[in-house]
């Protein structure tokens, strides 16, 4: 149980079993009253917003969460497997839940798994990943190292994001995994 | 750098030069303010920081400084100068709220305080809205200035009653809220607050008796405190009273204040007795106003947080 005081950005606290993490904080005082404070909070499961004000007299919960350590295993045909890197107990996450992450699984690749009440809800990739640039068309103005002007390419898992012009098929690149978009060449194919 | 603390005091030196433009508008604000107020007639005051014993009041906490408090408000040392005969008059110096501390709170920070004796509270809002025009047209030559991803329109100063603005932005009864603890100011900060246009300065006017403090009840409905605050782009900036002057009703409202900071198990405060003999002897009919002078410069630089436009505070 965490009292109003105790807020402050970046804090995880629980509302009627929802997990929020607190995103912006700010001290309000208006004119001869009591201090309050108000909020934004980012639900962890599904990544909504919303504002929410918190008088000095109220309690919030703390969240019963847990981050874990995990490599992923493998695609069972339905969902993804990760394993506890000491244990190796299973979980099974979804495709759903993961988004499109599941254009950045690497066998073996360890992820930071959040879990809420047991179970999890959020798992951090590594920032970057490298993969193999599969189609792309030859770039129109040769090699520029311009990477204003970007094409479509496909990477040798199907998932497609645009690329700088002097990019080309075989190539292998970085792709930042927080944001899906291209970040650097690695080597030339 | 030699050592740490020389590269420490680098930092800081990078850091204050950073806040250099911020700190040469602030001056040119104050400049202006004075030249306001002089123009206006109004003498400028010097009243003690160290004070005995702070106003009484629920929610304010004076750090104490040896077997002194350090002022939260010149209000009461202001206001027996109103007694001994002087009728124009402002302040601006630094106060002190302990554990205040946010983008627009700090525990030191500049307060203008000024009270208009024989002037209503209207009166002195008419005066105010004088000021923050002067202050507009010497920096930027209109009433007019950017704040944020908007432009503020001094010009279209709206006046909102407290009971309309809690009814218009939050389906509440403000007199139903104020009963309740904490509710009316959660109501104000959660929904009505964040609602108010942020193009024009907006008037919160006539608080529930219960949040006057200092204000005297309003003669055609005294359930309400002749107050106001004013608000731009969302800073509330101001706050002004038809000051109270009934040495009974104000006794009775500190005793009250003194019990509740006793049930909160605040500090207790010595009485006021200066103050009580000056409002015995008689305060004449004034109105006041503290505006947060850092805020204020926060408008006009067009900064989010009161750390990018004062020298920094020890911590």
């Amino acid at each position: 149980m965490y009292s109003a005081a105790d807020l402050k950005k970046g804090l995880k606290i629980e509302i009627e079993g929802i997990p929020y993490a607190i995103t912006e904080f700010e001290f309000c005082k208006p004119g001869k009253g009591t201090a309050l404070y108000r909020c934004k909070l980012k639900n962890l499961i599904n990544g909504s917003t919303m504002d929410r004000t918190f008088r000095p007299v109220d309690k919030v919960d703390t969240p019963n969460l847990e981050e874990k350590e995990m490599f992923y295993s493998y695609h069972d045909g339905n969902n993804y497997i990760f394993s506890d890197a000491e244990t190796y107990e299973e979980i099974q996450v979804s495709a759903e839940q993961l988004g499109d992450k599941v254009y950045f699984l690497i066998d073996n690749m360890t992820c930071n798994v959040l879990f809420f009440n047991g179970k999890p809800i959020d798992i951090t990739l590594p920032t970057f990943i490298t993969r193999v640039v599969a189609e792309t068309e030859p770039g129109a103005r040769g090699d520029t190292a311009s990477t204003n002007v970007q094409k479509p390419a496909k990477l040798d898992n199907g998932y497609e994001l645009m690329v700088p012009l002097f990019i080309n098929q075989g190539d292998t690149i970085k792709v930042d995994t927080r944001t899906g978009l291209y970040a650097e060449r690695v080597s030339k194919g | 750098m030699p050592n740490a603390s020389a590269k420490a005091e680098h930092l800081s030196t990078a850091s204050l030069r950073a806040l250099g433009d911020a700190l040469a508008l602030r001056s040119k604000i104050a400049s202006s303010l004075r030249r306001a107020f002089e123009s206006a007639g109004f003498l400028e005051t010097e009243t003690p920081v160290g004070i005995l014993a702070p106003a009484p009041e629920e929610y304010i906490e004076a750090p104490g400084a040896g077997s002194f408090f350090l002022r939260t408000s010149p209000e009461l040392q202001m206001k027996r100068l109103l007694a001994a005969g002087m009728e124009r008059i402002y302040q601006l110096g630094p106060c002190f709220r302990a554990g205040e501390s946010g983008t627009k709170h700090r525990p030191e920070f500049t307060m203008l305080e000024y009270y208009m004796a024989g002037a209503d509270y209207l009166e002195l809002l008419d005066f105010t809205k004088s000021f923050l025009c002067g202050i507009c047209s010497a920096l930027y030559g209109s009433h007019r200035f950017h704040f944020g991803n908007g432009v503020i329109d001094i010009d279209k100063l709206e006046i909102i009653p407290v009971r309309e603005a809690f009814r218009r932005f939050a389906g509440e009864d403000a007199d139903r809220c104020a009963a309740e603890e904490a509710h009316f100011e959660y109501v104000l900060v959660d929904r009505v607050e964040p609602a108010l246009p942020k193009d024009r300065p907006c008037v919160l006017l006539d608080y529930p008796i219960r949040f006057g403090a200092f204000a005297r009840p309003k003669a055609s409905d005294p359930t309400l405190a002749e107050r106001w605050e004013i608000y731009m782009g969302g800073i509330e900036l101001a706050n002004a009273y038809g000051e109270l002057i009934d040495p009974v009703i104000q006794r009775a409202r500190f005793r009250q204040f003194a019990e509740t900071r006793k049930k909160m198990h605040l500090a207790e405060y010595p009485e006021p007795a200066a103050f009580l003999e000056a409002i015995d002897a008689g305060i004449p009919p004034c109105a006041g106003a503290a505006l947060g002078f850092d805020r204020l410069v926060m408008l006009f630089a067009d900064r989010q947080d009161i750390a990018e436009v004062s020298f920094p505070l020890d911590s």
